[in-house]
C-alpha cells in the first residue's frame, strides 16, 4: 500500500471492490490469456451475485475483459462495446464453495486463436484483486508485479531453466509458487518479479521441452 | 507510510520540514519514484476530483433508481439563499453530494479514501480552493496532509466499511479533509493532528449499514456530514482547540470500535437502515428484477 491507494486510485464508481477491483479481474483474465477473448463464460459467485448487478459489476467485468482500465468512462457502456468488438458473453450465478472470497468471479474463456483459459479472481477491497485459480489449478498473486505463469510436466529441472533465465535477464523474483497436480503430474509455478521480463524470454521458455504453456501478467 | 501521526509530527520538528513533505519523502523512498513524478501525480489526483465535481449531470439516476438528481434540487434551494448552512457551507454540501452522487451512477470519481467516501475531500478542498483563491499546487500539498492521515489510519485501524463500519470510511474521509483544511488554512501540524481526531471522534461508532449492499443509501447523503464535520473539526482547531485524548488513541479507539461492532453493522446489508422494513422490501425489490 502507498498513499496513492490513500488518495485514489481514480476510478469509475460505485464501489472499489465490487466495480474497480472487477474491472481488474478482467484486465487480468485478459493479460492471462495473452490475446483478444472471443467468448467469456462469467460465474458471479456471493456478494457479486447479490449486489453485483447494483453495483455494475457485471459491465465492470466485461469492460475489463475488453482492456478498458479502472477509471474509463466506457465501463456503464461495456456491453454495447463488447457487441462491437465482437466480444460474446454470457453471464452465470456459481457457488464456489464456503472457502472461496465473497467477491468473487470464475471467468472461462476462449481467445481469438481458439486458445482457452478457465481462472478465479477475488476482489478483495479497496480495489485490490488476488487470482486464486487458473486453469484448475490454485495459485495466488496480486496483479501487482510482472508475473510469469508457467505450466510444465512435473520433472527436474524447469526450476532452475526459469530462474537462470531471469538471473541472466537481472530480473529480481519477488515471490515464488509451485503447484502441481500429483507426482509427475502437470505443474504450475507462479514467480512475480520486480521487474518486466522480454517478451523473447517468455518466447524461450515456451519452447522449452516439458513447458505447456507460459502465461504473463503485466500491471502496465 | 507512516503508523503515527506523532511520529509524522516528530519528523517535522527534526527535518524542519512540512507535514506534507514529510509524508511525500517517506512515500517517495518506499514506491521508489522522485518527488516530481510523485508530485505530478499528486496534482492529477487534484485534477480528477475537481472533474469528478464538473461532471455531475443531474439527470443521472442509479442502477437501482434510489439516488440520484438531489445535488441538483439542493442547489436550486441554495439559490433562494435560505440555507440555514448558507456561503460556504451551502457550496460543501452541494459538491459532497454532486461527486457522492456521480459515484452512485458509475462516473469516475477519487476514491478517497474509498469510492462510497469519495465526496468528502472533493467538497472541501475545491470549496476551500474557490474561497482562499488558492493554486493546484498549494492542493495537492494538501492531499499528501490528508493521505499522510489516511495512511495512519489505515496502518493503525481500517479504511474498510466492512471491517471498521461507515467510521472507517466517511470518519476517515473527514479526519483526512479536516487535517487538510486546516494546513490550507496555516494550521500546524499539531492542529492538523488535532482536526483530524476531533472529526474522527464525532462521527466514532458509525455503523454501514447499505440498503440492499449498494453505496447508495445511507453513504450519498453521509457524504454530506462528513464534509460538514471537516470543516468544523477544522475551526475548532484552527481556533486552537486541542482533541482531549491525542490523535493517535483516537485512531486506536475507532479501531476497537470497529471490533466490537457486530458483522450486521459491517457493509453486510443485515442490519441498521438496511434492516428496516423499507430497507428490506426495496432489496427485495431488486433482487426480483435482477
Amino acid at each position: 500500500m502507498n498513499i496513492f491507494d490513500i488518495v485514489g486510485p481514480v476510478m469509475v464508481g460505485p464501489s472499489s471492490s465490487h466495480t474497480a477491483g472487477a474491472v481488474k479481474i478482467g484486465n487480468a483474465c485478459r493479460k492471462l490469456l495473452g490475446e483478444e477473448i472471443k467468448t467469456a463464460e462469467i460465474y458471479l459467485h456471493g456478494s457479486f451475485a447479490a449486489t453485483g448487478k447494483g453495483h455494475g459489476t457485471d459491465r465492470a467485468l466485461v469492460a475489463g475483459l475488453l482492456g478498458l482500465s479502472v477509471d474509463d468512462e466506457r465501463i456503464p457502456d461495456s456491453f454495447a462495446w463488447a457487441k462491437e468488438k465482437g466480444l460474446e458473453f454470457h453471464f452465470h450465478t456459481i457457488s464456489l464453495g464456503e472457502d472461496a472470497h465473497p467477491n468473487s468471479a470464475k471467468i472461462v474463456m476462449c481467445g481469438v486463436s481458439g486458445k482457452t483459459m478457465e481462472a478465479v479472481g477475488a476482489s478483495l477491497g479497496g480495489g485490490r484483486i488476488v487470482i486464486d485459480e487458473i486453469d484448475g489449478h490454485r495459485v495466488n498473486f496480486s496483479g501487482e508485479f510482472p508475473t510469469v505463469i508457467i505450466h510444465n510436466l512435473d520433472q527436474p529441472g524447469h526450476v532452475a531453466e526459469v530462474t537462470s533465465m531471469l538471473q541472466h535477464k537481472s530480473i529480481n523474483i519477488a515471490t515464488m509458487q509451485l503447484y502441481r497436480t500429483g507426482r509427475g503430474g502437470h505443474a504450475i509455478m507462479v514467480i512475480e518479479c520486480d521487474q518486466e521480463v522480454p517478451a523473447n524470454s517468455l518466447e524461450w521458455l515456451a519452447k522449452l521441452e516439458g513447458v505447456e504453456k507460459v502465461g504473463y501478467y503485466s500491471p502496465k | 507510510m507512516y503508523t503515527s501521526l506523532e511520529d509524522i509530527i516528530a519528523q517535522c520538528k527534526k527535518t524542519s520540514l512540512p507535514f506534507w513533505k514529510v509524508v511525500q519523502l517517506e512515500d517517495c523512498q518506499e514506491s521508489d519514484i522522485t518527488e516530481e513524478a510523485s508530485f505530478e501525480k499528486m496534482k492529477s489526483i487534484y485534477q480528477a476530483m475537481k472533474e469528478s465535481d464538473e461532471n455531475y449531470d443531474a439527470t443521472l439516476r442509479s442502477a437501482s433508481g434510489m439516488v440520484g438528481t438531489d445535488a441538483e434540487k439542493l442547489r436550486q434551494y441554495q439559490a433562494n439563499n435560505r440555507m440555514f448552512c448558507g456561503g460556504f457551507s451551502s457550496k460543501v454540501m452541494v459538491r459532497a453530494l454532486r461527486v457522492a452522487e456521480s459515484n452512485a451512477c458509475m462516473r469516475r470519481i477519487v476514491a478517497a479514501p474509498t469510492a462510497g467516501s469519495c465526496g468528502v475531500m472533493p467538497a472541501v478542498l475545491i470549496t476551500v480552493q474557490e474561497a482562499r483563491g488558492l493554486s493546484d499546487d498549494e492542493m495537492t500539498r494538501a492531499l499528501y496532509v490528508a493521505s499522510g492521515i489516511g495512511g495512519v489510519i489505515a496502518a493503525r485501524a481500517s479504511l474498510a466499511g466492512a471491517e471498521g463500519g461507515c467510521q472507517a470510511e466517511i470518519g476517515s474521509a473527514s479526519a483526512m479533509a479536516a487535517g487538510a483544511a486546516v494546513y490550507l488554512s496555516g494550521g500546524d501540524e499539531t492542529a492538523m493532528a488535532s482536526a483530524c481526531a476531533i472529526a474522527l471522534s464525532n462521527l466514532m461508532g458509525l455503523v454501514c449499514d447499505p440498503v440492499a449492499g449498494l453505496v447508495e443509501v445511507p453513504c450519498v447523503k453521509r457524504n454530506v456530514i462528513g464534509a460538514m464535520n471537516a470543516i468544523s473539526s477544522a475551526d475548532l482547531a484552527l481556533a486552537g482547540i486541542l482533541s482531549r485524548i491525542p490523535p493517535d488513541e483516537v485512531i486506536d479507539a475507532m479501531k476497537s470500535v470497529g471490533h466490537m461492532m457486530a458483522p450486521q453493522l459491517r457493509e453486510t446489508g443485515q442490519g441498521g437502515l438496511a434492516a428496516t422494513p423499507t430497507g428490506q422490501r426495496l432489496a427485495q425489490e431488486l433482487m426480483e428484477n435482477e
